[in-house]
């Protein structure tokens, strides 16, 4: 077919990602779809992308820092009419969210990096750690009425 | 013009320099390294220099892409250069509220405001 309809499986998935662009850039279309699909408006999506994007790359630069880089991380996701929940889970140590620092604070605003986490809690409806730090899950819920 | 395999289109005119990205979505982290390596390039061979940095064309943008602007920004004030970003859509602009990096940037609503900014 040259345009197929996206399966009713791609609502929710669990899937071994790869430091890869074109692996990355493949979930990120099939969430969006699945997003689009369930009614989620474009800023919706926007929101879901970018905390995907973020999390993933999270995951590789800071869960696998010591990891080979062929590791994979795993990521479940699950689409549904009112919410997304998306979860990655890294090979990693874990880490404490809580140690993070906050980047919008005068001393830390000219650093380079450390705003993932800051974009995923102002993008997500909830973003939560399990105990051992390796698997963040966070949560969109829709927004009515959804832009 | 982008040539080769450049992720900018970089034009030159007046002494102001405005640079756009050939992608929508500035997500990959080898194309950000690049991104900045070519930025860099730019503002190390000028003198005087006043850039403009165009996201009309971009969709998405992560905050690696992010840390990438605050180097470019570092580079251009190390120079005694001048650089506003313009033409962001208000999805990508609230990113930059978010970080309150719309604090450190001089952003701008068009190219043509940024070009009027310039001292």
């Amino acid at each position: 077919m040259s345009d197929p309809q996206p399966q009713p499986d791609d609502r929710a998935g669990r899937c071994e990602i790869h430091n890869n662009r074109a692996e990355i850039a493949a979930l990120g279309e099939r969430v969006v779809r699945a997003a689009e699909q369930a009614g989620f408006g474009e800023a919706s999506r926007f929101a879901v992308r970018l905390a995907l994007e973020e999390a993933i790359v999270n995951a590789f630069k800071h869960g696998h820092s010591d990891l080979k880089s062929d590791v994979p991380v795993r990521v479940d996701y699950e689409v549904l009419p009112d919410r997304i929940t998306i979860a990655v889970t890294d090979q990693g140590p874990g880490f404490d969210p809580n140690s993070v620092p906050d980047p919008t604070t005068e001393e830390n605003l000219t650093k380079t990096s450390g705003r993932g986490l800051l974009l995923m809690r102002a993008y997500m409806t909830t973003v939560t750690h399990n105990p051992r730090g390796n698997t963040i899950t966070m949560v969109y819920e829709k927004p009515a009425p959804d832009g | 013009m982008a040539s080769g395999d450049s992720r900018l289109r970089v034009q030159t005119e007046d002494g102001i320099t405005r640079v756009e990205f050939v992608d929508r979505n500035i997500l990959d982290e080898a194309n950000i390294q690049a991104i900045g390596e070519e930025l860099a390039q730019i503002i190390d061979n000028s003198t005087n220099l006043k850039l403009i940095i165009s996201f009309a064309n971009v969709s998405h943008l992560s905050s690696a892409a992010l840390g990438q602007l605050i180097s470019v920004n570092n580079r251009v004030r190390a120079k005694e250069g001048q650089l506003r970003l313009s033409d962001i859509a208000p999805q990508i602009y609230e990113v930059f509220a978010i970080t309150k990096l719309n604090k450190i940037f001089d952003i701008q609503e068009t190219a043509q405001d940024a070009v009027e900014s310039f001292s």
